[in-house]
């Protein structure tokens, strides 16, 4: 058994034993799971997929004289109105105006990360206190008073696999399916995945502090359509998509090797996302779900042709098999593919690894927990125009 | 012994003013067969053949490519991945149909280039747009 504090006191004398989540693979393997527990202080998780339900608050300081921003556009993009006079937040997947789907929210965050300047364009009706009507200037992220990336739904505790059973490739948010299941898609870190090594959230909650898209970020509630009375393995791992959470991070800090853009083809703008959790080892239950590996780690391929409420699920497979390449599926050999970055999940939990070795990141226990009875309810009953 | 071989010919900006398929003929006696051509709007060229000649003619004609300034790839692809941008996230995988593109165990994006067959799908799909066809004529 070990504490935060415990735990907290080693990393800031510089003592904490951290590793990666596939490192632990193999020290567990030599050590067993009550030695390793007690070797190893932290391990840490990451993911890089792209997250659609993400977007940014920016305030923007006042001109002068002031304007009260009603309709507003950054690059074209349209942002949020309706959050007093200079505050807006602007959606990742919103298309532009003029470029359509090629230019979008995500793209607008991500060129404020880099430093460009980014036209903002704003109107509102002119009050007496606020009596100008337009603005068109350009800004940049550090002329900004706040930025911060504050994302409603990430990191996904598990999701499903996808195919197509249909006479015609599709293109969908899960990539290009091509005909009558020719390939598979699926988007995961597997073993490395935060929600994946900590399935009951037992030290993932409200004020958690991560590393979210290069800086230092921090978990500010659950995720939207947060699930968590869900379909499980014996190991406590779900097999569909599960809990998720809502994160929060200050752009300023950001840096493009770990947040990028995202087009998919006639889906729309998207953005890869990085975000990495430390978990403590603070008993040996809790290094029983670290221990977790692809093998272990199951999901559903589902049929993307289907999208009337038909059940889609076709076969339950292990993230080993969709790792490996190809998975069967009805008696045939079928191509997989992922579309979230293991290789940059892995150049984020060591970022963070050695932010924790050299004591300049400790670890938070959670302000609250989350709901562990929480289920998703649908849109109920949509009349059809006939 | 006669030998058949895709070459893709890179003309960098006001490069290389001599008739080349007319001295590949002429000088290697090389079989052509223009596959793509095209000049950009940033004068560049591009020139993809398939060149069929004995093997020794095939090699002075790559190395007089060579000599004025052209660049030549053999049996390659006119799709180019900016492997620099690349965050690998196998976007591209899944509409590669010929196994040009894969993943290899580090996780990382490996171009077979020989496989392409440039459908350019992967084009399409790349969600950075980080991958070009240099003969497309309406570039991203």
């Amino acid at each position: 058994m070990k504490t935060y504090e415990e735990i907290n006191d080693k990393i800031k004398k510089g003592k904490a034993v951290v590793v990666n989540a596939k490192e632990i693979l193999s020290i567990v393997e030599d050590n067993g799971i009550k030695k390793a527990s007690d070797m190893v202080d932290v391990v840490t998780t990451a993911t890089f997929g792209p997250m659609c339900s993400s977007g940014a608050f920016l305030n923007f300081g006042h001109a002068t004289p002031p304007i009260r921003m009603e309709t507003i556009t950054l690059n074209g993009v349209e942002a949020c109105g309706g959050l007093a006079a200079v505050d807006t937040y602007i959606g990742a997947t919103q298309p532009s105006i003029d470029k359509g789907d090629e230019y979008g929210g995500a793209h607008v965050i991500c060129d404020l990360i880099d430093g460009k300047k980014v036209t903002l364009k704003a109107s509102g009706k002119g009050t007496d206190c606020y009596p100008r009507k337009e603005v068109n200037v350009a800004v940049t992220l550090s002329d900004m008073n706040e930025a911060y990336l504050y994302n409603p739904r990430n990191a996904y505790q598990n999701y499903s696999a996808a195919t197509n059973s249909s006479s015609k490739r599709i293109f969908t948010y899960m990539g290009t399916l091509g005909e009558n299941f020719s390939n598979v898609t699926y988007s995961t870190s597997g073993e490395m995945s935060p929600l994946l090594n900590d399935p009951y959230l037992r030290t993932i909650g409200l004020g958690t502090r991560i590393f979210l898209c290069g800086g230092v970020g921090y978990v500010v509630g659950c995720g939207t359509q947060f699930k968590t009375k869900t379909q499980r393995d014996p190991n406590g791992v779900p097999v569909c998509g599960s809990a998720t959470l809502a994160v929060r991070g200050d752009m300023k800090q950001m840096s493009t090797d770990f947040i990028r853009p995202a087009v998919f083809e006639r889906y729309g703008v998207s953005m890869f996302v990085g975000i990495g959790i430390p978990i403590p080892v603070l008993d040996e239950e809790m290094m029983e779900h670290l221990s977790v590996q692809n093998k272990d780690i199951h999901t559903y391929v589902e049929d993307y042709s289907i999208r009337d409420g038909r059940n889609a699920r076709i076969k339950k497979v292990s993230y080993e098999e969709l790792f490996s390449g190809t998975v069967e599926l009805n008696g045939k050999l079928v191509r997989t593919s992922p579309l979230s970055s293991v290789s940059k999940a892995f150049q984020i939990a060591d970022r963070l690894k050695g932010w924790i070795e050299k004591g300049e990141f400790t670890l938070t226990r959670p302000v609250e927990m989350f709901d562990m009875h929480s289920s998703v309810k649908p849109l109920g009953p949509v009349k059809e125009k006939k | 012994m006669r030998e058949k071989m895709k070459l893709l010919i890179h003309f960098p900006r006001h490069s290389a003013l001599e008739p080349i398929t007319y001295n590949l003929v002429k000088d290697y006696d090389v079989k052509i067969n223009i596959l793509k051509a095209l000049v950009n709007d940033n004068v560049e060229g591009f020139l993809f053949i398939e060149a069929d000649a004995e093997r020794e003619n095939l090699k002075k004609a790559v190395r007089y490519l060579k000599d004025i300034g052209l660049q030549v790839e053999k049996n390659g692809t006119s799709i180019f991945v900016d492997k620099d941008k690349c965050i690998h996230c196998g976007t591209c995988i899944a509409a590669c149909n010929v196994g040009a593109l894969t993943m290899d165990e580090e996780h990382h994006l490996v171009v077979r280039r020989e496989k392409c067959i440039e459908c350019a799908l992967c084009v399409k799909v790349c969600p950075q747009r980080i991958i070009r066809d240099v003969f497309a004529v309406k570039q991203r």
